[in-house]
């Protein structure tokens, strides 16, 4: 291999210079982000409940459990700095006087079993001293007996589901899905500075303050985790698995949380939103909901009107298929096109139905069985009749109960 | 004759039986160690070039909130790629080129004991780079579920899935191979009167990285087989529509996953453990303590696996067993920075680029430990698990640690490969540099993980822009300086500079300065006489 000896020439020259430019322009690039940007930054306010801007530590405590861990945390931190100051005033002292440059000679010292046991039983100790200190709240932490109410938490792809399966509120149930405008503005690439930007939900899990409420986490499809870091909750949501946590809040307010276990493409969309209010407002929640949900309860049996199911079908896309097949139905990429689709314009609606109830492409679309009959013959309308897809078809909440057979 | 420049003068060699291939047969068929810890570096550092191009989009995209060029798919893919890349083609295969470049001249043998088996390690790795690189241009593109490929998520993965699977097998058989080389060449090829006691610290720690190796490389083996066929062959390991348990992928995985970092890092204490003394002009101190210390990290490592599992949903019991014993492991790791502090203590120190990077390593090493001291309390671990705290934790450990340890080999043995010094000053500026570039890049991720930011998110809440600002600032800076590293740094000290004694460091010892600078293409082929 011959090496020719041009580390100096004009081409390396033009070289060096050419990356420089580079290196300058990405710089010059970069601040100049930094300073259009930084109007965003600065227009943000903390969010009460929800991340501080340039938050250095923990959230607020909200529970006692919450306020024990930071607690722990600011022991934690306290004892690492000490040794760490401890070990560094040494080293750096040492860097500076122990220099061949100042004349210092190098002693000939190297071994001493004296101090060899005292720097391993020294910090056995600590170490022990710091599990012992952290070992009640791990036990606390698990403790769910006795909740007053209980409600399962369900991990979607891309979504929360809550169910009050216990207590007080027990039957209600709900979708929590991220507002659908802060997803379009996540995608424009220029979001407004908004407090609550990506945590935003249509429907927030509502509970009662100091009531110790227990969570239980499951998923439908692939490993999510609820996690709402006020309360110091964090439980992973696990298909096929029922696993559960608690709190209770102490004070009245908005929490949030996101996602915390990475499940596709849409993670950071999936945020948690709870809600703490006092004793009254909470049983005033509760007889709203089950008026709702009386009033909601979809009759599979009922005979719509295109209009009408077309209407409804256009709300359930917005909320759950435009993320993804995006709100003109041209989806991107491999999520597949809904407008001029052979699937949705054709005549027999099994494959369409079939693909709602059970998904397809090996999950890469989810299966939509747990939406209600009516909202799926809602949406399967809503596509055979929205832009330019015109088949006049309607699909009746009762194709769907025989469907799911 | 340079070991990595074919000069074709053969003057001051000895005299062997055999020629040896020139031109390109002399590397495809390379049996010569130093031959091939040259090319484990030149790929190694291709790797990191690449992973680091991986994570400069990461943090290009992450620099303001919303999307401005990357859909969250596409995100996902670069985080899932980059840990992979940066893992199993940076940081393991640049350790495996340091064992084979200075393990053989560090104990006075001529080889390792299987040279064939050595080449075809180290050519096992690039179909296995390329698949891993490539998957980006398969159909669905490339894995997308985070470097630890957590089951079910894995199981709805396109087919690059399965190339990622394949070149893991690839490399996990390729590390295998290389670690049964080491072993048996340190075990048995050590020069007469080298006892495992008198052995340079770097040979006792790749000796103990090498059974970790072997011991955990077939498990992970395991966890991407069980993925694959339940991806294609009807079974549900994982898979729980069919009865299957994802979280015992989360265990299978971890106890591969969590001796693969101390893979990662115990080389890296050898590297330093050679450089300090040199640089301290003193013996390094308590040899025996370090040795010990080694090899409890390695059996701790074995039962530390479910602190990445905390929040899953285990017992309360398991939960305080797996926080006990990893905060266990910092009384080992505690002693070794002790030791090394004590080795500069009252030694007569100068400040050369390798010693730099040490006592560079040392200082933020350390730092990145005592956040994974605060990961380990469980109660603490729930609020900080799967935030940018733990991306801070391990980006300390693994850059400033493993890549920091690297560079202060490099500087440390390059001499010795080349025959050429490197330009000092430029050194320096590579260190300060990059010393100060990741720090800007990763010290505000502790305050964002602290605030809540998860991990893996391709767009974040407002309050969150100023620390991404600066750590993608930093993040570009830290990458420039690697380009700066590679073309002010490596390309001229391989070309030529200062001619290199065989022993450039005054305060240095070990065989490897007893050989000329550069090292011949054999050496010690008579064994030395060690005392």
């Amino acid at each position: 291999m011959k090496m020719d000896k041009q580390s100096a020439g004009p081409a390396s020259l033009a070289r060096r210079s050419a990356l420089s430019r580079a290196a300058l322009g990405t710089i010059g690039g970069l601040v100049g982000t930094l300073g259009s940007s930084a109007a965003l930054a600065s227009a943000v306010k903390d969010l009460p409940g929800g991340p501080a801007v340039n938050q250095l530590n923990l959230h607020p405590a909200v529970t006692r459990i919450a306020s024990d861990i930071s607690n722990l945390h600011i022991a934690m931190l306290v004892i690492c700095l000490v040794i760490f100051v401890a070990v560094f005033g040494v080293m750096f002292y040492s860097i500076f006087k122990h220099r061949k440059s100042l004349g210092h000679k190098p002693a000939q010292f190297h071994e001493s079993v004296a101090v060899e046991i005292a720097w391993t039983v020294i910090p056995f100790i600590i170490v022990i001293g710091m599990g012992a200190m952290a070992t009640r709240s791990v036990v606390a932490m698990k403790d769910t007996t006795n909740a007053d109410i209980t409600i399962k938490a369900t991990g979607y792809q891309w979504k929360w589901g809550y169910d009050y399966i216990k207590g007080e509120g027990e039957g209600i149930s709900f979708l929590s899905t991220l507002d659908y405008s802060h997803r379009v503005a996540s995608n424009s690439g220029k979001p407004e500075a908004i407090d609550n930007y990506l945590l935003k939900v249509d429907n927030a899990m509502v509970v009662p303050v100091d009531k110790k409420i227990r969570i239980i986490t499951t998923a439908n499809d692939v490993i999510h985790a609820w996690a709402v870091p006020a309360f110091a909750v964090k439980q992973d949501a696990i298909p096929g698995f029922v696993r559960d946590t608690w709190f209770r809040a102490e004070k009245i307010g908005d929490y949030y949380g996101q996602c915390q276990e990475l499940c596709g493409k849409e993670h950071a969309y999936m945020p948690i939103h709870v809600k703490v209010v006092s004793q009254e407002d909470y049983a005033k929640w509760v007889d709203g909901e089950k008026k709702k949900a009386a009033a909601k309860a979809d009759d599979p049996s009922k005979v719509w009107q295109l209009a009408d199911l077309v209407a409804r079908g256009e709300k359930v896309y917005n909320a759950n298929c435009a993320a993804c097949h995006k709100a003109d139905g041209a989806g991107a990429g491999p999520i597949k096109a809904l407008v001029g689709s052979k699937v949705v314009l054709a005549d027999d609606k099994a494959q369409q139905i079939a693909i709602m109830l059970n998904g397809a492409g090996g999950g890469a679309m989810p299966a939509w069985k747990q939406l209600s009959d009516t909202e799926i013959a809602a949406v399967v309308t809503y596509t055979k009749n929205a832009w330019t897809n015109k088949t006049g078809q309607v699909v009746q909440p009762a194709e769907i109960v025989a469907a799911r057979k | 004759m340079s070991a990595v420049l074919d000069n074709h003068g053969h003057a001051g060699h000895d005299d062997h039986a055999h020629g040896h291939p020139h031109g390109w047969r002399r590397w495809v068929f390379a049996t010569n160690h130093k031959d091939i810890g040259t090319l484990y570096l030149l790929f190694s550092f291709t790797m990191l070039m690449i992973g680091g191009l991986l994570a400069l989009f990461i943090r290009l995209e992450l620099f303001q909130p919303g999307l401005q060029y990357f859909n969250p798919e596409l995100f996902n893919q670069f985080t899932t790629m980059h840990g992979l890349i940066m893992v199993f083609g940076a940081i393991m295969p640049a350790f495996v080129g340091f064992a084979n470049w200075m393990i053989p001249l560090q104990i006075g043998a001529a080889d390792m004991a299987f040279a064939r088996m050595n080449n075809f390690s180290f050519w096992l790795m690039v179909p296995a780079g390329i698949m891993l690189v490539g998957s980006f241009f398969m159909p669905g593109g490339a894995p997308a579920a985070g470097w630890t490929l957590y089951a079910p998520l894995t199981l709805q993965m396109g087919p690059s899935m399965d190339a990622g699977i394949f070149a893991m097998h690839i490399l996990g058989a390729s590390s295998i191979m290389g670690s049964i080389n080491i072993i048996v060449t340190i075990l048995n090829m050590r020069a007469p009167g080298m006892t495992l006691m008198k052995m340079p610290l770097f040979a006792w720690t790749w000796l103990i990285t090498a059974y970790l190796l072997i011991a955990v490389m077939p498990v992970l083996a395991g966890a991407i087989t069980m993925t694959l066929t339940d991806r294609h062959f009807g079974t549900s390991f994982f898979n729980p529509a069919g009865g299957g348990d994802p979280v015992m992928y989360q265990h299978i995985f971890w106890f591969f996953g969590h001796p693969e970092v101390y893979i990662m890092i115990l080389p890296a204490f050898g590297i330093v453990s050679a450089i300090i003394p040199a640089f301290a002009r003193k013996k390094l101190f308590g040899y025996t303590s370090m040795v010990y210390a080694t090899a409890s990290i390695a059996i701790l490592s074995f039962i530390v696996w479910a602190h990445h599992m905390f929040t899953t949903g285990m017992p309360v019991t398991g939960q305080l067993f797996f926080m006990y014993a990893t905060m266990l492991i910092a009384v080992p790791t505690g002693v070794k920075v002790f030791n090394w502090i004590a080795t500069m203590w009252k030694g007569s120190m100068s400040f050369e680029t390798p010693m730099l990077w040490s006592v560079g390593f040392l200082f933020v090493f350390t730092m990145g430990g005592f956040t994974g001291l605060i990961l380990a309390i469980t109660p603490v671990d729930i609020q900080l698990q799967d935030t940018y705290y733990v991306v801070a934790h391990f980006h300390y450990v693994l850059v400033a640690g493993s890549l920091f340890a690297l560079f202060a080999g490099f500087y440390y043995w390059a001499p010795k490969w080349t025959g050429f010094m490197y330009n000092e000053t430029r050194g320096k500026i590579h260190f300060w540099a990059s010393l100060i570039t990741f720090n800007v890049t990763f010290f505000p991720m502790h305050f964002l993980g602290l605030a809540g930011m998860p991990r893996r998110y391709a767009d974040y809440a407002a309050q969150f822009t100023d620390f991404n600002m600066i750590a993608s600032i930093g993040a570009f800076g830290f990458g420039l300086s690697q380009v700066y590293f590679l073309f002010f740094v490596v390309l001229p000290s391989i070309r030529g500079g200062e001619k290199a004694a065989a022993n450039p460091w005054e305060g240095a010892e070990g065989l490897e300065w007893t050989v000329p600078s550069p090292a011949p293409f054999h050496t010690f082929e008579t064994p030395p006489t060690v005392k």
